[in-house]
């Protein structure tokens, strides 16, 4: 063995050596988790709710609508149940509202902060870092406090229009898809703003000064300059927001109720109440790659994003 | 550059911080309503001895409440220092070395990153009761002997997503690390093991603490892989919240919720001043 391939070889052991441990958790605890999850979406539920484990694809025609076994009322068939595309549609509809959102909202704040001066920049981004901290499902109890009918804010728009003596009807707005909304924008809107921020900060005052001085007018700079470089944090926050918009269920339980069921609360209450796990892996399954596929046809378009690990 | 003094940014700016601070003040006064039902905010509490803190005192004889922070911390503690060092390992591994399975290993990393948590969740949900079923009939366990869900599936879970994380956030900082000072250790005798210790180790200590407050924070706070993967006697502060919540809402909740908020805040304070000490 030549002194090279000795090199090579011990530096192979080493690297091993040092990556075992996670190669052992990723293979036993993510990979062998979701080649499991994929062979119980082939099975069946027994009565007991037991998998039966099968080759069968029936828990994916059930997804689809087209159901074979389960009676469709007084029409022949085959017959289209549309209640778990509806499912399907509404959360996809929604991680896109989502997403807009977010970007919507977040854009001016990040570019705020990447702007601000330098000594007032980490308290301004450390503000919004104090809320992504603050527990999930606290975030989201917190919006029941302030949309419920007798909720903080019925009281200040009732408060308001009581000063010019407007009667007011409280509103309802929870268990609302607008609810649902709101509650998946306020709980991402961080995700979103950190990678902008990091994109937007990169940017060289001088590109600024030489677009002013090329006659550039404040909304073209904008344009031709801010947008485009700051587009890498864009794409990264996208990915952030998406995947977890697309999987949540805490949101839509807590602000929807039953109004607002999304993929999501149909795996969690296969798995949970109706205790048909082969049902609800093949539910995940199908989020899993209908998630990869946005966020592939999303990657190809704009590239993976350079400011994914803010 | 004009857009920067624009007093519409600033408005706009100011809107967005009031939208994310006022679901956490309106969270924080209701703790210190008097209503118990906590749907109108009637006056300030002023009951017993703790007065206005009268529901932080029914909170701490909350024997579920405590038994739920002691979980929630045993999992995040317990979590935390294992994948700090098994992340340290891998970001080590993959700045460094070259070695077959380099790139299956970096992809797996991004595994937890683009597939949705609900479905890593019912993944260890399905591994765990498939292992434990087969465990539990080959070695004839019964009863409260049976291998059951509980802490240690939870904690094995929250290594799992933490790891990618530390790994990542070290790994930035093996980027950037000079590697000729270690050459210069090994030039004045000090062996690799010793090196590692006194050279390496110091210097990207920074990217590990930080790498382990991820991990930390990231467990605490961690609801769907510890709903599928967690069993009877291991409820977290999460977990036990969300039960909450499909019931009844107490100032109870309120309080427990501004304790956990200023606990984070004060711990967030002093990891930002343990940075700019460092920095300075």
């Amino acid at each position: 063995m030549s002194s090279l391939q000795r090199v090579r070889h011990r530096e192979n052991q080493r690297g091993l050596a040092l990556i075992s441990p996670t190669l052992l958790w990723m293979i036993g605890l993510l990979i062998i988790p979701l080649i499991l999850v994929l062979i119980t979406s082939f099975g069946r539920r027994d009565p007991d709710g037991n998998v039966i484990y099968a080759f069968d694809l029936s828990n994916y025609i059930r997804l689809t609508g087209l159901s074979t076994s389960q009676p469709c009322g007084a029409t022949p068939a085959p017959c289209f149940d549309s209640l778990y595309v509806t499912i399907m549609w509404r959360s996809l509809v929604l991680a896109f509202q989502t997403t807009l959102l977010v970007i919507v909202v977040g854009y001016p704040l990040a570019y705020f902060v990447a702007r601000a001066p330098a000594r007032r920049r980490n308290l301004l981004l450390f503000l919004i870092l104090v809320p992504l901290w603050t527990n999930f499902v606290i975030r989201v109890y917190a919006w029941i406090m302030i949309l419920r009918t007798q909720g903080v804010l019925n009281g200040l728009i009732g408060a308001i229009l009581g000063l010019v003596h407007i009667p007011f009807t409280p509103l309802s707005m929870l268990y609302t898809p607008g609810a649902v909304l709101v509650g998946m924008v306020y709980e991402f809107l961080p995700f979103m703003i950190l990678p902008m921020f990091t994109s937007l900060e990169k940017i060289d005052n001088s590109l600024f000064e030489a677009a002013a001085d090329l006659g550039a007018n404040n909304l073209r700079t904008f344009l031709r300059v801010t947008l485009p470089l700051s587009a890498p944090g864009v794409v990264a926050g996208t990915i952030l927001v998406f995947i977890p918009v697309m999987g949540t269920f805490i949101v839509s339980d807590i602000l929807g109720g039953s109004q607002v069921i999304l993929v999501g609360n149909l795996i969690q209450r296969q798995f949970l109440d109706a205790r048909d796990w082969a049902f609800g892996s093949a539910a995940s399954i199908v989020l899993m790659v209908l998630t990869l596929i946005v966020t592939v046809i999303y990657a190809r378009r704009f590239g993976f994003g350079d400011e994914i690990a803010f | 550059m004009g857009l920067r003094r624009s007093p519409w940014l600033t408005g706009i700016s100011a809107l967005v911080y009031l939208f994310l601070y006022a679901p956490i003040i309106v969270l924080i006064a209701f703790a210190f309503n008097a209503s118990r039902t906590n749907v109108v905010f009637t006056q300030v509490v002023n009951q017993g001895p703790c007065g206005p803190f009268y529901w932080f005192c029914v909170l701490s004889r909350n024997q579920d409440v405590l038994n739920a922070t002691r979980n929630t911390l045993t999992i995040a503690v317990v979590s935390t220092v294992i994948s700090t060092i098994i992340g340290t390992m891998a970001a080590l591994a993959l700045q460094r070395y070259a070695f077959p399975a380099k790139t299956f290993s970096e992809v797996s990393l991004y595994i937890p990153i683009v597939i949705p948590e609900i479905v890593m969740g019912i993944g260890v949900l399905v591994l765990f009761s498939a292992t434990f079923n087969v465990l539990n009939r080959a070695l004839g366990l019964v009863g409260d002997h049976r291998l059951t869900l509980g802490l240690g599936t939870v904690i094995v879970s929250h290594i799992a997503f933490s790891i990618p994380f530390v790994a990542l956030v070290v790994r930035a900082r093996l980027h950037g690390f000079d590697r000729s000072i270690e050459e210069a250790a090994m030039d004045l005798g000090a062996n690799e093991w010793i090196t590692f210790w006194r050279v390496t180790l110091p210097s990207i200590a920074p990217g590990v603490l930080a790498g382990s407050m991820l991990a930390f924070t990231l467990s605490l706070d961690d609801f769907v892989i510890t709903f599928f993967a967690t069993g009877p006697g291991a409820t977290t502060l999460p977990i036990y919240i969300f039960g909450l919540l499909r019931n009844a809402v107490t100032p109870e909740i309120n309080a427990l919720s501004a304790v956990w908020i200023i606990t984070v805040l004060l711990v967030l304070l002093l990891s930002q001043r343990l940075q700019n000490s460092e920095t300075a």
